[in-house]
């Protein structure tokens, strides 16, 4: 498919023309500030739909890479980067959540911020870039320039417009993702030596055979950064006090979208190119996602700040992502999918729910509320349907999503691991709702919470395309999975399929060798 | 009767040199004879000495052509090093100007020695004989003594002049020694000649007095790089000289010390790689480690970047012991990249200090974001490049440094690296935390930044993230420099 239009990098690029132009704009001048950061990401969003309809266009490489672009970067030495960007249907939808989530989440900090909001305006928009640049690279060393971009902006969000602990919390963020990824990209130049000389292309490295001690080393290297950045059991520490610390549309965008890096990682780099050092560690990954799913739970059941027990919900709705993915098989890696746009929604939504509370009583302590939802009836609705699609609720998008999680890895060999993951979905259902009971209902006692004002257009109007969202994605998730199927059909094969190549192409070969007397076939495990 | 066959001389070899060295007495001259008071028009006639001798540089790009009776070639792994030097010269110079007028020193010999030393440094790259080596390196060293102790009325200046003589003619000793011990095992001081005298007899790696002259070359040399655990002098003399000066010599010198032994190490013991590399990696780990780690608790920030740039000597070393075309290549790079942001996040620190040497502290930057925020956002562009964070020049030099060993196979020289880099964010992080997430603890007098500040911070930030975005042409030009 030809294409005329760069489709994908001036998508990268509006929101750093905006950031550009936010420079020259007033400090002073709020109004204009925030006028023309919502507007650039609002322009982002609508021109990322055309790649909805565009993608498996007709007479395209179904499931494939579309929308590509390759120009050569830098060539010098050993190395060629080039700027190789494409989609395919897993990183389709996380690109739109991004673009889909930041307008919500810059028009959440109208009355939030009222301090620097310049820097924050240009903070979020810098975001923005990084998060699309990632999601879109398909040249290892340009994914990882992202990767690690990312950082910069969200560092700062954390540290200047957190809560009280924000240094430590800001500093544990970056250097905890620093480390694992600074070990990917020694894992990275490796692989690359491996793959002999070229380019940094993952097509390329997808065709790699490796043996598996390489394989093994690789995949810890990988599977390292991405679990730091998920974050899995025992690497998510940093995950609570980031969340609790950062600004609300800074836990709205690492909620919805930082998150998804580390399990995109996974589905995107980690599995398919190490298809046997990744069936060798199913067993040790799917012990620490449901680990962190009971774990977490758990741990979220006793929290007493509201933010951070949505921050731990996180955990374990990531390790049902991982759980899914890792099943590998078209009900689970679908389901892990799904689930990761899901809880970018619902979890992108709750935390806007708590930012609109905090905003009010600037408390997020649960037992400083209680009757909220006689004072505020339209929050109270709302919070009730997140909540429900949090805990995985019929018709909710969370329901989808955990179902074929659960089927998936039912079907595979990590059934006994679903089963104990399942009380996952029973046991965020008690904290969700023990929590939702706490503060909503029961008396209203405390006078400071009898005068509290119900949602405003401006806060009603952030949450309803989410809750939109969370219908349509529970009652119709088809359009989602069907543009997904295919590329999820080559990503399972891809992660799976490698091994049985590897013992069809020598049996092919094998006729060929004997002539010259090498016995190949026992090489090839 | 014999006739001494006169070598050819061929002038246009060391034109930089000659161009450079007239233009330094000339301008001593004019300080002495020119009454001003004000002498910061010195400093800008140096740096149109510096430009006419860059041109001369650039113009030798080619073809090696050796000179002097095989003592002094011109090659472009000299020009790629000697384009670095004016450089970090040139930037020098342009912040030195406020900082001698704050710190009230007389500056009219300031910019000949700089001119001086740079000559040294030029010498170090393009010398191919151990003695053209070793001048260079002392008429460096000499001008670099006087340049630390140059804020004759600081006490802390006058002892990193003391300190830096003292440990520098110890280290220069070591060098010479080891020079005489090789001359004494091979015949001679020319480095083709030795390197052609190690070819013939492989027997010489097990000469004790070749390997104890290379040994004691290597020391001498990892004394001017200020590798671990020869680096003692280096903290204390970077944080007491003047800190244009401090800036100078962590960015020009330290690449000279690395022109040179790289010089050294690959033509003349080519055969004793694997000996050597083992020498160096475990150089390399120990210099990365212990810069970095001691420069965790450093609270003044000259003394923290001190630190930082025995770890950034570290990481040129990881390069080093790759001994490969990458590793060599990306040292070039990573030397290019340092002095710009090196030298960058030090004229920051001299636009934000105070006159005796106050306002040094890490605490003094609380709250610059809000005071001066485009000052803030430069000086964060040059820590996130030390701290080797896309998209800057210093990450591109670390991967490049990296990969190198990874190629060679040094894979866990380079996790060691890639961790020590990890270490290395607290640091640099540490400065942000207080210009960005703290509120300024008391109102700063602001003395402005001279136009010769902007020029010099302009050229360094732009400079650290065209290198960092879109490095291909130099990192061709360093990979063509290190094709001997």
């Amino acid at each position: 498919m030809s294409q005329t239009l760069p489709l994908l990098s001036i998508l990268t690029f509006t929101p750093l023309i905006g950031a550009l132009v936010l420079l020259f704009v007033n400090k002073n001048s709020h109004g204009v500030l925030r006028t023309v950061a919502m507007a650039v990401s609002v322009l982002t969003f609508v021109m990322s739909l055309p790649l909805i309809t565009g993608y498996n266009s007709p007479g395209s490489d179904i499931g494939g890479f579309q929308f590509l672009e390759n120009i050569p970067w830098i060539a010098a030495g050993p190395f060629e980067m080039n700027y190789h960007i494409g989609l395919d249907g897993i990183s389709l939808w996380l690109v739109i959540l991004a673009t889909f989530i930041m307008p919500i989440a810059i028009l959440s900090t109208y009355t939030a911020v009222q301090e620097k909001v310049k820097e924050y305006m240009i903070c979020l928009l810098l975001l923005e870039v990084g998060m699309i640049g990632t999601f879109v690279s398909l040249d290892l060393f340009l994914f990882y320039i992202y990767w690690e971009v990312m950082l910069i902006p969200m560092y700062f969000i954390i540290g200047i417009w957190g809560g009280k602990n924000k240094i430590y919390a800001a500093v544990k963020f970056f250097i905890y993702t620093m480390v694992g990824s600074l070990l990917m990209l020694v894992a990275l130049i490796v692989l690359y030596f491996k793959a002999g000389a070229g380019d940094f292309n993952i097509l390329r490295f997808y065709e790699l055979q490796l043996d598996p001690v390489t394989q093994t080393w690789m995949f810890l290297a990988f599977a390292l950064a991405f679990a730091i950045k998920v974050p899995m059991f025992p690497l998510h520490t940093w995950l609570p006090d980031a969340h609790t610390e950062a600004p609300t549309a800074g836990s709205v965008i690492l909620a919805a979208v930082l998150l998804k890096m580390g399990t995109y990682g996974y589905v995107r780099f980690a599995m398919p190119l190490f298809p046997e050092a990744t069936a060798t560690f199913t067993p040790l990954i799917a012990t620490l996602s449901v680990i962190g799913i009971v774990y977490a739970s758990l741990v979220a059941m006793v929290q007493q700040d509201v933010k951070k027990l949505v921050a731990y919900s996180s955990v374990a709705h990531l390790g049902f992502v991982m759980l899914g993915i890792f099943a590998l098989n078209t009900n689970g890696v679908t389901g892990g999918m799904l689930q990761m746009l899901n809880h970018g929604v619902s979890t992108g939504a709750l935390f806007l729910i708590v930012g609109f509370i905090y905003e009010r009583r600037h408390t997020r302590q649960i037992s400083d509320f209680g009757g909220l939802a006689k004072q505020m009836p339209v929050f109270a609705t709302m919070f009730m349907i997140v909540t429900f699609s949090s805990i995985g609720l019929p018709g909710t998008n969370g329901f989808v999503g955990e179902f074929l999680v659960l089927l998936g890895a039912f079907e595979s060999s990590l059934r006994w691991y679903a089963i104990i993951a399942t009380s996952g979905v029973i046991l965020s259902a008690v904290y969700m709702l023990w929590m939702f009971q706490r503060v909503m209902f029961g008396e209203l006692k405390n006078p400071k919470n009898q005068v509290l004002k119900d949602l405003n257009a401006r806060e009603v109007a952030i949450m309803l395309p989410l809750l939109f969202l969370i219908f349509f994605m529970g009652v119709y998730p088809r359009p989602f999975i069907d543009s997904m199927a295919p590329s999820i059909e080559r990503m399972i094969q891809q992660s799976k399929g490698k091994k049985q190549v590897a013992l069809v192409i020598p049996a092919l070969a094998a006729p060929q060798d004997s002539v010259h007397g090498a016995p190949v076939a026992h090489e090839v495990k | 009767m014999e006739t001494i066959a006169m070598p050819a001389i061929n002038l246009t070899v060391v034109m930089p040199e000659i161009i450079l060295s007239v233009v330094a007495m000339v301008l001593l001259l004019v300080n002495v004879f020119v009454p001003s008071k004000n002498k910061a028009y010195l400093g800008y006639l140096s740096i149109i000495g510096l430009a006419v001798a860059a041109v001369s540089v650039v113009s030798g790009w080619g073809p090696a052509v050796s000179a002097f009776n095989g003592s002094v070639v011109q090659d472009n792994f000299a020009t790629f090093f000697k384009m670095i030097f004016i450089i970090s010269a040139a930037l020098a110079i342009l912040i030195s100007d406020r900082y001698m007028a704050q710190e009230e020193c007389n500056q009219g010999e300031l910019y000949p020695l700089i001119l001086f030393a740079t000559i040294g440094m030029m010498l170090m790259a393009s010398g191919t004989d151990m003695m053209v080596i070793f001048l260079g390196l002392e008429l460096l060293s000499i001008c670099l003594y006087v340049l630390a102790g140059f804020n004759r009325g600081n006490l802390k200046s006058n002892e990193a002049g003391l300190k830096y003589f003292l440990l520098g003619a110890f280290s220069t000793g070591f060098l010479l020694y080891g020079m005489a011990l090789t001359y004494g095992a091979t015949g001679s001081t020319k480095i083709a000649v030795i390197s052609g005298h190690v070819m013939n007899n492989p027997t010489i790696a097990s000469n004790p007095l070749f390997v104890v002259g290379m040994l004691l070359i290597a020391v001498g040399f990892s004394f001017k790089i200020a590798a671990a655990p020869f680096h003692m002098w280096t903290p204390d003399v970077y944080e007491g000289a003047p800190t244009p000066m401090t800036a100078f010599m962590s960015a020009g010198p330290k690449a000279a010390g690395f022109a040179a032994f790289i010089r050294v190490m690959i033509f003349a013991f080519p055969m004793l790689q694997a000996n050597w590399s083992e020498l160096l990696w475990i150089l390399a780990v120990l210099t990365m480690t212990i810069g970095n780690i001691i420069a965790l608790s450093q609270d003044n920030i000259k003394r923290m970047l001190a630190y930082s740039s025995i770890a950034h000597a570290g990481y040129a070393l990881v390069g080093f012991t790759a001994s490969n075309a990458e590793g060599a290549a990306g040292i070039l790079f990573y030397m290019l990249s340092y002095a710009f942001m090196n030298i960058g996040a030090f004229a920051v620190v001299i636009l934000i200090g105070k006159k005796g040497e106050k306002n040094g502290d890490v605490s003094d930057f609380a709250g610059l974001a809000y005071k001066k925020p485009l000052l803030a956002v430069v000086f964060t562009v040059f820590l996130f490049s030390l701290a080797g964070i896309p998209p800057t020049a210093g990450f591109v030099g670390k991967f490049y440094l990296f990969s190198a060993a990874i190629k060679s196979g040094y894979i866990w020289l380079a996790i060691i690296g890639v961790l020590n880099s990890a270490a290395s964010v607290y640091y640099y992080l540490r400065v942000m935390v207080y210009m960005y997430m703290k509120d300024p603890t008391e109102e700063f007098e602001w003395a402005g930044a001279t136009p010769s500040f902007v020029l010099c911070l302009l050229v360094a930030v732009g400079a650290t993230l065209v290198l960092g975005v879109v490095p291909g042409t130099i990192l061709e030009l360093a990979q063509k420099a290190v094709l001997f």
